[in-house]
């Protein structure tokens, strides 16, 4: 892997070159030594997320993304270990939160502040016996020097923005006395509360019905224009990431496969993965009684992988000799437009 | 919460009305009357029963009477202190059950709360560390404590510290003053020594509780803390310690409180022999007499006696868990 080229202006230096990127990642990998091997749930992985941008990573589940959300706030749980950058750029400086102690003062001061996240899911995202205002106050009281009091209108305040009626009411209700999508709304109150630079949204919709879906999904891109804030927006649904996402990463088996805008990869996919991923959605005009395609073969676990493409034992253009002998090389096959897979070099 | 109240305290009172059904049967169990045996003991020694004596005394104990109407009798009486007589197994001497129970019951009580916050107080913090600490090194050893703790036999323990005690700080453990202030009059120095006397009771049946408490503990809180709500704080940069004791030992503490009411069982039925290893004035030794010697009103009481007050106790810890999670306070909840 040492040719490994990061496909988003990687700076050396590790300053953040682009004004516009807020946030970069650079050869992120994320593994868990386990008593049966390594387990790498994030295996190199590079992408930057711009201002005001949302970016979404799809992919299968156990294919990482979940994990590099976690990785980016350094909540990753034990034994998981994170190497490489994470450059966050904050008040003027920039700062690699992969070098930060995990438990310390610094990352901590980002969680919530500079970078927020929700979950996907929201019956247990509270602690049962606090109320959701003393969580949301919690989250401020944490962050600033502010009055309890001063802290609980702006708990209140918050709660209406995201749509909660009687807030003053709801602030003292305990989680289950909330519906699935008013919790799902208070934890994004709770989340941008302290209106972070970014969000990392981790299948925030997968739990909720599709009605609700959509009303959390419209809620997210309101407050996204309303406070001007970036959005990783983590998800196997291709259809949202189509509804909400500006660029769009796909992850196979802990390693970015593709890498793009929405309307080039959804236009032109590249990576056999991301081709089978675009007929497994179920389409209007299909004929009927034909049969949605599906991915043959399951996920492999991603324990002391070998060096070749992940996607090689269940790619339908597999190549022996080509696709075994390496891991592949991340290439721009077009202007913006990256893919990791042999057929393109 | 008045309607969570009031229901718990329901369910105390036909608690203690199920258990005073069993406590009259095992009274009534042994075959004959135990006005037969009064007589009999009474002939042993030597004293002859007038007729009419025993039809007075068969009268005042309700012997002419169905088990029924006995048992309201026997009920009846209970409840207003009047336990019925002994007939001599405690100290070789007729008297009223209430009097023995003076002696013995408020000791009993003291010991077994004390025994009970030393559980607490001990297994709690453990249970914390272990879990925080999973699989290194103070958890191996607390685990390891914890197992020979459940396997060691309370007078066993109660022996070796006694022993202990008395060879290196020459204190003597048994009993609950030292021979100086037995019968001296209350003073500050007795109050000292006699707490300096309850160390090792307290110690020894408190621990029988600890270990299982400890592992209840770290099992629990190892749970809550890999559940979603701990990530969510977390990741709003909360700090770990605050974190730890906010939420998820809060919440581990719920099966804590519950597990009361099979603690408190424990500590009263530990009681015999260890007050016989450490001679303390306890209900234990006062039931094992009484039951050798079928003397079935003084045995029935003492059972009934801690029966009643171990329902009492699961009540308070119904309220204690009232108190830590609002869930209960609020049982049927509206949904929003």
């Amino acid at each position: 892997m040492t040719e490994e080229q990061a496909p988003v202006a990687a700076p050396e230096s590790g300053a953040l070159t682009d004004e516009d990127v807020i946030l970069e990642l650079n050869d992120v990998r994320t593994y868990f030594e386990l008593d049966e091997g390594t387990l790498k749930a994030v295996d190199g992985v590079s992408f930057a997320v711009r201002r005001n941008e949302t970016l979404g990573i799809v992919g299968e589940s156990g294919c990482g993304k979940s994990v590099t959300g976690q990785s980016i706030l350094r909540i990753v749980p034990k034994p998981g270990d994170t190497q490489g950058n994470i450059w966050l750029r904050r008040n003027g400086e920039t700062v690699d939160l992969a070098s930060l102690h995990p438990s310390g003062r610094e990352i901590r001061d980002v969680r919530g502040r500079d970078i927020a996240m929700i979950f996907q899911e929201p019956m247990t995202a509270f602690s049962p016996v606090h109320s959701v205002g003393n969580q949301i106050m919690e989250a401020i009281l944490v962050h600033e020097d502010v009055s309890k009091q001063a802290a609980r209108e702006r708990a209140i305040e918050v709660l209406s923005q995201v749509g909660i009626p009687e807030a003053e009411r709801r602030v003292d209700a305990l989680p289950h006395e909330l519906s699935g999508g008013m919790r799902q709304r208070a934890m994004i109150a709770m989340a941008l509360v302290l209106r972070p630079k970014l969000l990392i949204a981790d299948e925030p919709t997968t739990a909720l019905d599709v009605t609700i879906q959509a009303q959390i999904l419209r809620l997210m891109q309101d407050l996204q224009k309303e406070m001007g804030m970036s959005i990783m927006f983590i998800t196997h649904n291709l259809g949202v990431i189509a509804n909400m996402a500006d660029q769009m990463i796909v992850m196979y088996l802990g390693r970015v496969v593709e890498q793009g805008s929405v309307e080039t990869i959804f236009g032109e996919p590249q990576h056999p993965y991301t081709q089978a991923l675009m007929e497994s959605i179920p389409r209007i005009g299909l004929t009927r009684g034909e049969r949605l395609s599906s991915i043959a073969g399951t996920v492999p676990v991603p324990l002391n992988p070998p060096e070749e493409c992940g996607f090689s034992s269940r790619c339908p253009k597999f190549i022996p000799g080509r696709c075994d002998a390496k891991v592949p090389d991340m290439i721009e096959s077009s202007p913006g437009h990256h893919v990791r897979c042999v057929l393109y070099e | 919460m008045r309607a969570y109240l009031v229901r718990r305290f329901l369910f105390m009172v036909v608690g203690w009305w199920l258990l005073s059904v069993v406590v009259f049967i095992v009274i009534q169990l042994p075959p004959g009357d135990f006005l037969t045996n009064y007589i009999a003991g009474q002939e042993q020694a030597g004293t002859f029963l007038e007729r009419e004596e025993i039809e007075s005394l068969k009268l005042y104990y309700g012997l002419d009477r169905t088990p029924i109407e006995q048992y309201f009798y026997w009920a009846g009486r209970f409840v207003v202190g009047d336990l019925g007589r002994s007939f001599g197994s405690w100290r070789s001497a007729e008297q009223p059950v209430t009097k023995i129970l003076a002696e013995v019951l408020p000791f009993t009580v003291i010991l077994s709360t004390l025994a009970l916050i030393f559980t607490f107080a001990v297994a709690i913090p453990i249970g914390i560390y272990s879990a925080t600490h999973q699989y290194r090194p103070g958890d191996y050893f607390f685990t390891a404590v914890g197992f020979i703790g459940l396997a060691v036999p309370n007078f066993m323990l109660a022996l070796l510290l006694m022993y202990m005690l008395f060879k290196y700080f020459d204190i003597t453990a048994g009993g609950l003053f030292s021979p100086e202030y037995a019968l001296a009059d209350w003073s500050v120095e007795k109050v000292i020594d006699m707490l300096q006397h309850l160390v090792v009771p307290v110690v020894v049946l408190g621990t029988a509780g600890t270990a299982s408490t400890m592992r209840v503990m770290r099992g629990v809180l190892l749970d809550e803390l890999g559940k979603q709500y701990v990530i969510t704080a977390r990741a709003r940069g909360v700090s770990e310690r605050k974190l730890l004791f906010k939420y998820p030992v809060r919440l581990a503490l719920n099966p804590i409180v519950s597990s009361t009411a099979y603690i408190l069982p424990g500590i009263f039925g530990g009681n015999a022999i260890v007050a016989i290893v450490l001679s303390l004035p306890m209900t234990g030794p006062v039931l094992l007499t009484a039951l050798r010697a079928q003397d079935m009103f003084l045995a029935g009481s003492i059972v009934m006696v801690e029966g009643a007050l171990v329902i009492f106790g699961t009540f308070l810890s119904d309220i204690l868990l009232a108190l830590v999670d609002p869930r209960i306070r609020q049982e049927r909840a509206v949904a929003a």
